[in-house]
């Protein structure tokens, strides 16, 4: 498993149980979650203070609901791991990390450094999201 | 006209170089054909059934000369010397190789075109009023918008794999020319009542298998909080539209399914939420895009009116142009559907003529209707007559916009691997059937679609007359629609009973339009008589 894990983090990983959503909400002092497409990300947001670490299950890559669970998380001021776990491909790398992604877990390994070249596929980008980066909008007009 | 900067030009260059990688993995066998699906539907390349097609996107359908040629030259070099345009104001090209396509992709990237999102489950090419700029009746040009939304939705990284499609349409007149509300999202640019310029919002409108006219979720979004308001009504769907069933994946079922009220309450607090991140371009950014649209070099001071003395001018003048906000002016609408021809097709010297003439007549500009027409739309009105010639050596001045021999029509059975009965031979039999000019004009606006399956390309829930064609137990069977419209006027079509064979159904619309001629009221349109009789007149005639 670990050899799988790409992370973008410096901090040593958690290594507390991951929980599921319903079995996180029901414990006091858990501090790792797993959320599924169909679960609300928002119910973990008044919990953010305790969370090392949220997995965010892609059962197929192409149900997007995860990215919009991971930007919310981030909106919210989630600072802990939030690590994509699944059906992660190489092609949907930098999409995730614009979304808030920093950790990746595939079910099929992804070399390190073709992660990194799909981390770098955008020069720039058009929107503001929870990555840091500055849109080109705000650029075109030194913002 | 737009005009890319370095940003522009780099991110298209980017995903050329990353398209030409994901295509080489691909020719090594390093991924497999359903991990390159979503890769290269992406960069708009199906696997149709003989060949890969290739969408090439026309962003609100505006283009300008040197565009248009370098598109003809594509259907020389990598194709069979002819392209296809679409109800999406895009062109398409039927027969590409594989091994071709990051090359096409890279000779587009030379004069500023991509294939961007022209496929795949995510936001498609925005499309607009093909007059937009021209019209006389519009509140402003609706392009600005359609492009600050375009840069918004390119590459962008939540809404990459919604539930469906996703396709939004700008327009800024009462007039709609472009099928707003039947669009994922539909935009209006209108005023408040304080005189600002804002944006209505229809979303959840379509066609398809289950065809919907969008409602109003909100009626005056603040065009500096369109962008924030457009990504709470993605937020809400990515989260929450149907996954388990892609027939009913579209946003429009989950807007129908939850209600409009609820809907717009998800939206209104997702939105509030996406407010409080400061996502939304600033005004300065609008004024630097709007500053390309705002004067294409109109001359002032000319006065209406030109020598109509060549009866067959008069004739394509009175039926192709369109009325221009400038005094002197048309904008002019060249039909790709000659009698007996494939709607919306054009030969690459066809498609580099337009080119030329939009360079000599039309201050470079050209746009794709949804209609599957090209646009010339700023021609001062001394010139028509020059440029009526030289399309119509060309065999481009068919008079027939918004006759019935103006067919929308899919590609159907001859090239898509969706269809269940061909659309084009079709197509080419009713206008054979209904040739002639003086029978075209007697029967007057009449909008006829075809569709080669539910999925509904060809429109044809929106058609004064729609065709659907079925698959009956192995042979193509047309079922016959009545009553639709994609104007402002917007209504969905009703089926007049048990389907024709090919023959039959072009006999039964012959029927249907004798029906309107011996019914119609004076100044009558065929839906007009349609709405005022009812389809009854009509299935007897058919049936009876």
């Amino acid at each position: 498993m670990a050899d799988t894990l790409l992370r973008l983090r410096v901090d040593p990983a958690s290594g507390a149980p991951v929980l599921s959503l319903s079995d996180f909400l029901a414990s006091d002092n858990a501090a790792a979650v797993r959320i599924e497409p169909g679960e609300d990300a928002r119910a973990l947001v008044p919990h953010l203070g305790r969370i090392a670490l949220v997995e965010v299950s892609f059962p197929a890559y192409t149900d997007g609901r995860g990215y919009s669970s991971a930007r919310i998380l981030r909106e919210a001021g989630f600072k802990g791991e939030l690590r994509a776990v699944g059906d992660v491909l190489l092609d949907q790398l930098s999409h995730m990390k614009r979304c808030g992604f920093d950790a990746f877990q595939p079910a099929q390994p992804i070399a390190a450094e073709a992660a990194q070249q799909a981390f770098a596929t955008w020069p720039d980008v058009y929107q503001k999201t929870v990555d840091g980066r500055s849109p080109i909008w705000a650029k075109r007009h030194g913002l | 006209m737009y005009q890319y900067d370095q940003y522009d030009q780099a991110m298209v260059d980017a995903r050329v170089e990353e398209f030409r990688g994901q295509v080489a993995r691909r020719m090594a066998g390093e991924i497999t054909e359903d991990q390159f699906k979503p890769l290269r539907l992406k960069n708009g390349l199906y696997l149709q059934l003989h060949a890969y097609m290739l969408r090439v996107a026309i962003p609100y359908g505006t283009l300008n000369g040197r565009q248009m040629r370098l598109l003809g030259d594509i259907a020389d070099k990598y194709d069979r010397g002819y392209g296809h345009f679409t109800t999406r104001q895009n062109i398409q090209y039927n027969w590409i190789k594989l091994e071709d396509a990051p090359q096409i992709l890279a000779d587009l990237a030379t004069v500023e075109m991509h294939a961007i999102q022209t496929s795949g489950n995510c936001i498609r090419n925005i499309s607009s009023d093909h007059f937009a700029g021209a019209a006389a009746d519009e509140l402003v040009d609706p392009r600005p918008y359609a492009e600050l939304l375009r840069q918004w939705s390119s590459f962008h990284p939540e809404f990459d794999y919604l539930p469906r499609k996703f396709k939004i349409a700008v327009i800024a007149s009462d007039t709609d020319r472009a099928a707003m509300r039947l669009h994922d999202i539909g935009i209006q640019i209108v005023t408040n009542d304080a005189g600002e310029i804002g944006a209505r919002f229809f979303v959840g409108g379509g066609m398809g298998r289950t065809p919907m006219i969008a409602p109003v979720i909100r009626e005056f979004v603040p065009a500096l909080q369109m962008v924030s308001y457009a990504e709470a009504c993605l937020r809400v769907y990515n989260r929450y539209g149907r996954r388990d069933n892609k027939y009913k994946a579209r946003i429009k079922i989950l807007v129908h399914e939850i209600g409009a009220d609820e809907y717009r309450r998800q939206v209104e607090e997702e939105f509030a939420h996406i407010l409080t991140l400061g996502l939304e371009p600033p005004q300065a950014e609008f004024e630097r895009i709007a500053a390309f649209f705002a004067d294409p070099g109109l001359e002032s001071g000319l006065a209406d009116g030109y020598d109509r003395s060549d009866p067959d001018f008069a004739v394509w003048a009175d039926q192709n142009t369109a009325p221009h906000k400038q005094a002197g002016y048309k904008a002019v609408v060249i039909s790709l559907k000659p009698a007996g021809g494939i709607p919306g097709d054009a030969t690459a010297d066809q498609i580099r003529l337009m080119a030329d003439l939009a360079e000599a007549y039309s201050l470079d500009e050209l746009r794709v209707t949804h209609t599957q027409n090209i646009v010339l739309p700023h021609v001062k009105q001394s010139d028509l007559y020059a440029l009526w010639q030289k399309l119509d050596e060309a065999g481009l001045a068919t008079a027939n916009l918004d006759l019935i021999g103006d067919i929308i029509a899919c590609p159907g059975l001859d090239y898509c691997s969706l269809a269940n009965a061909r659309s084009i031979p079709l197509a080419q039999k009713i206008s054979a059937r209904f040739a002639s000019p003086e029978r075209q004009r007697t029967l007057g606006e009449l909008k006829l679609k075809i569709s080669g399956c539910i999925n509904a390309c060809g429109h044809h829930h929106a058609g004064h007359i729609g065709i659907l064609g079925v698959d009956k137990k192995g042979t193509e069977n047309y079922q016959l629609l009545l009553g639709g419209s994609e104007a402002s006027d917007t209504s969905l079509g009703t089926i007049t009973g048990p389907g024709f064979s090919e023959d039959g159904i072009v006999d039964a619309i012959e029927t249907a339009t004798e029906v309107y001629i011996s019914q119609r009221a004076e100044g009558e349109r065929f839906i007009d008589t349609y709405r005022r009789i009812g389809m009854a007149p009509f299935k007897e005639a058919i049936y009876g």
